[in-house]
């Protein structure tokens, strides 16, 4: 459905989209992951016409979209804020492209029936916009932007301004709506949990170039890069070297899954693979804090003469802060990254 | 590098700014231009040395410095009459406020020969003070400076109020809660946020003042000049052109330097505030010392702007034989007033509002397509700069009209307006020309901000949504701005309706406008033409006040604009 060819954009002389190579399949929901400056909606703007190409193609259906302007590309676009048309009531505004696509009037009252009624929202098509609710509003968007029934919806960090229990209920919505629908979705958003809860492929970027691009297990079970590691969350990345089935760190030697590449390389220890038992047995730490997480605990510990590190465990076996502990590490949840292109 | 987007865009912006930029080469630049040149040059070559020997005559340095320190007090004044009034209308509620709030802007869009005659009943021969206690102050300097701050209250109002009614509360509340006293916090907090805004308002009631015109004609007697005032005298009566176009640039030299400052404060005051519904700031005075301010400013504004306002209309009605409507049935024939006209005065209430309308719609075709262009998108953030700074040479040129001597607009119109292919000069179009030309900052200025707020992105939503750019514009940008275009519409109409210094050179005898009836008017002895003029004056105030009644009401309360 939607692919890019070396598309480039730069701000004066940062590049923003930097030889960006990306394919979406047809009924393929693709999530961008990234920090923010990482090009994200910069590569949202390029797709539908909004932002000019330096240099690269944009094609979508195969035809390449040089030349063709934003309202003739059939792609849908939902703002970051919603960018609901004040002066429009809620139907007026998911109506708005049916209209410029030259619906008939009767035509345009079933089909704003039937997506309100997908979003959630039924007979709301009368209501003023600004007396919507965040998340109601993130909905009418959401009909706004399927009505005209676009070949590729993109959604520009969709659930970002909502709280956090409506974003959970949300993106599990939202993924159904498109399954049925049989949408093809290009979302970004700097929000993992979002992404990973969303997406078929996740595509991870950094400074206008993309890190990493799988499926929501590869990329978690396997992140590419230290870069990747870290911005999904974990903080146990060190420099290591890889010998046989061990590998050197300053924890220490830590035992990697069988295969791994050998020689210098960063290690991600999850802190699941961190087996916590009495002091005498494996790395002494001492417990320097505990963070609650609901079904688990992430524990951090602070070594002798070593970086800190992340542990998690469950409620019941956490200890206390203080406590003098031994840390054992199981190979199966040891990653050893490629080196970051930049490091 | 820009993309071919961006060029679109320049290209787009060209072709808007092609019309106003047209308009405002021929009916401006050519003018103004050839009157200098003609008033600077014998016979093939430049007499710049003249411009010196000008400047330094004792009578022209007398008009200067009058210009300046009138221009100087009359903003001072103002602001020391109008702040409690900018804070009394912003943060207090009271019943009758929103009448009251147009009735202080009543002044600023009434021409100002109204203002001088209604000023002049009021301290004038024959006048209330005369009439009571036989006081008169038509010949000082008082009068003029009264009739300025009048004339100008609304524009500190508007301005500084309208901010001060937005600014939120809780900003002071933070710094009174950090350990600031509520004089520290105020001085701390809400001063620096108003400043660029007071800086602005005071700018702008000194541009007003610098070029007055039709107050100081009428108020200041022959002791009293400023430099529009000396350069119509030189122009109409002396016939010393050279002079006139010395003080023509002498003045555009000034207004351009005030609007430089002008330009600049307005940036500063686009530093992001934080602002709330003013619904919300708004509360009612409560104890005696906000209840004496309340009544101070009340009572301010009864005296200086209700009474002169009344005194007008109780003089037009005040006939030789009691009260009555003598003065009004004297205005329907021409043999009344004495040979004055060669129509009944009545016609130039019909006169200027044709020439309104027509002016009006010149102004908004004109002041729209230029604040269009002004709003258009930067598509490119590679290409900017160089097309910023002619879209801010764009802006400040449509600004220029406001401090140039529209007296030598006028008399530029005369002489070269007046051979093929422009052969205009007997053209009822002529009118309606100059008195756009006035009209068009208020629409650029009015629209503006509206235009500047609606979000970039909300074009966007509606493109990906498949409108084109000009579907794009019908249904995202005027449903948004339609209200701000009555808004412009009515400024321009009330502008056109009172504009005077132009007029009256190139409004025909048998064609006068209302101010030009009621200046003529005035010009001639006798109580019947006194009162006349009053009652001319009265229904022109009439006309105004109804047009801006009918805003008021049309007005959305966010996109006050900056007048």
């Amino acid at each position: 459905m939607l692919a890019l060819e070396n598309a480039t954009v730069r701000f004066g002389r940062r590049a923003a989209l930097d030889a960006v190579d990306l394919e979406v399949a047809d009924h393929e929901i693709v999530c961008v992951l990234g920090p923010s400056g990482s090009g994200k909606s910069t590569l949202l703007r390029a797709v539908a016409g909004l932002q000019p190409l330096d240099g690269g193609r944009v094609l979508l259906g195969g035809a390449d979209q040089a030349g063709v302007p934003v309202h003739r590309r059939g792609v849908g676009l939902m703002f970051q804020d919603h960018q609901l048309f004040p002066q429009r009531d809620v139907g007026g505004n998911v109506a708005f492209g049916l209209r410029m696509h030259g619906v008939p009037k009767g035509e345009q009252r079933s089909r704003v029936e039937e997506l309100l009624e997908l979003v959630g929202l039924p007979g709301a098509a009368r209501r003023a916009v600004g007396a919507l609710s965040g998340g109601e509003q993130q909905r009418v968007a959401l009909a706004r932007a399927l009505a005209p029934s676009p070949r590729l919806l993109m959604l520009d960090e969709p659930l970002g301004q909502l709280d956090r229990t409506l974003r959970e209920r949300l993106v599990v919505e939202l993924r159904a709506v498109f399954r049925r629908l049989g949408t093809t979705v290009l979302a970004v958003t700097h929000d993992q949990g979002e992404a990973f809860a969303l997406a078929d492929r996740v595509v991870v970027m950094r400074d206008g170039g993309v890190a990493q691009s799988g499926t929501p297990r590869d990329v978690w079970q396997r992140p590419a890069s230290e870069f990747v590691a870290r911005f999904l969350g974990f903080a146990n990345v060190v420099p290591a070297t890889v010998t046989g089935g061990t590998a050197d760190t300053p924890w220490g030697g830590v035992p990697v899954p069988a295969g791994s590449p050998q020689g210098a390389c960063r290690l991600l220890v999850r802190p699941s693979a961190v087996r916590l038992g009495p002091r005498d047995v494996g790395l002494p730490c001492v417990v320097e804090s505990l963070t609650f997480r609901g079904h688990h605990v992430a524990v951090r510990l602070r070594p002798d003469g070593a970086p800190p590190l992340e542990a998690e465990c469950g409620l019941r076996d956490a200890p206390e802060a203080g406590a003098e502990v031994g840390a054992a590490f199981a190979a199966e949840d040891v990653v050893v990254l490629r080196p970051d292109a930049g490091d | 590098m820009r993309g071919p987007a961006s060029r679109r865009g320049s290209a787009v912006r060209f072709a808007l700014m092609a019309l106003p930029v047209a308009f405002f080469a021929l009916f401006f630049a050519y003018p103004v231009a050839s009157i200098v040149g003609r008033g600077l040059r014998v016979g093939d070559s430049w007499q710049l040395g003249g411009i010196a020997e000008v400047v330094g005559r004792p009578d022209i340095l007398q008009v200067l410095w009058f210009t300046l320190w009138q221009a100087l007090a009359s903003t001072g004044l103002t602001l020391l009459i109008a702040l409690p009034g900018a804070y009394v209308f912003a943060r207090y509620d009271f019943p009758g406020k929103q009448v009251l709030r147009a009735v202080v802007t009543v002044p600023f869009v009434l021409p100002t020969v109204v203002v001088g005659t209604a000023f002049l009943a009021l301290l004038g021969r024959g006048g209330l003070l005369d009439d009571l206690w036989g006081v008169r102050l038509d010949t000082t300097v008082w009068a003029i400076l009264l009739a300025h701050v009048f004339f100008n209250y609304a524009v500190v109002v508007r301005t500084v109020g309208g901010l001060w009614s937005q600014l939120d509360p809780r900003q002071e509340e933070a710094a009174r809660v950090l350990g600031a006293g509520r004089f520290t916090a105020w001085r701390r907090v809400t001063l620096p946020a108003l400043t660029p805004a007071v800086a602005a308002a005071a700018l702008m009631v000194f541009l007003f003042t610098f070029t007055s015109f039709g107050v100081v004609q009428i108020l200041g007697g022959p002791a009293y000049s400023t430099l529009e005032v000396e350069i119509y005298r030189q122009t109409a009566q002396v016939l010393d052109l050279s002079t006139a176009a010395v003080l023509t640039l002498v003045q555009f030299a000034a207004v351009g330097a005030i609007l430089a400052v002008h330009a600049w404060t307005v940036r500063r005051r686009e530093s992001a505030l934080r602002l709330v519904d003013p619904a919300h700031t708004a509360h009612r005075p409560s104890g005696a010392g906000q209840w004496a301010l309340l009544g101070a400013v009340l009572a301010t504004v009864v005296l200086l702007i209700v009474a002169p306002l009344a005194v007008l209309i109780e003089r037009s009605v005040d006939g030789p034989g009691g009260y009555g409507l003598t003065f009004y049935e004297a205005l329907q024939s021409a043999e009344a007033s004495g040979g004055t006209f060669l129509v009944p005065p009545v016609e130039a209430v019909w006169n200027s509002l044709q020439y309104a309308f027509a002016a009006t719609a010149i102004a908004l075709v004109i002041g729209g397509l230029a604040a269009a262009a002004l709003t258009l998108p930067r598509t490119s953030s590679g290409g900017a700069p160089r097309a910023g700074r002619l879209v801010r040479g764009f802006d400040a040129l449509l600004m220029l009209p406001l401090g140039v001597s529209a007296v030598t607009v006028g008399f530029g119109f005369l002489i070269t307006l007046d051979e093929p292919p422009l052969e205009l000069r007997t053209s009822w179009i002529l009118v309606p020309l100059a008195q756009a030309l006035v009209g068009v900052p208020f629409v650029v200025r009015t629209m503006l901000p509206v235009l500047r707020a609606v979000d970039e992105r909300l074009r966007e939503a509606a493109a990906v949504l498949g409108a084109s750019p000009l579907r794009a514009w019908r249904e995202v940008d005027l449903p948004l701005v339609r209200r701000a275009l009555l808004v412009a519409a009515g400024f321009a109409f009330a502008v056109s309706l009172g504009e005077f210094g132009a007029t009256v050179f190139i409004a025909r005898p048998d064609n006068p406008t209302l101010p030009v009836a009621v200046a003529r008017l005035l010009g001639r002895p006798g109580e019947l033409n006194y009162g006349q003029a009053m009652a001319l004056s009265t229904i022109l105030m009439l006309v105004c006040a109804a047009a801006l009644l009918l805003l008021d009401r049309l007005r959305p309360d966010r996109s006050a604009g900056e007048f």
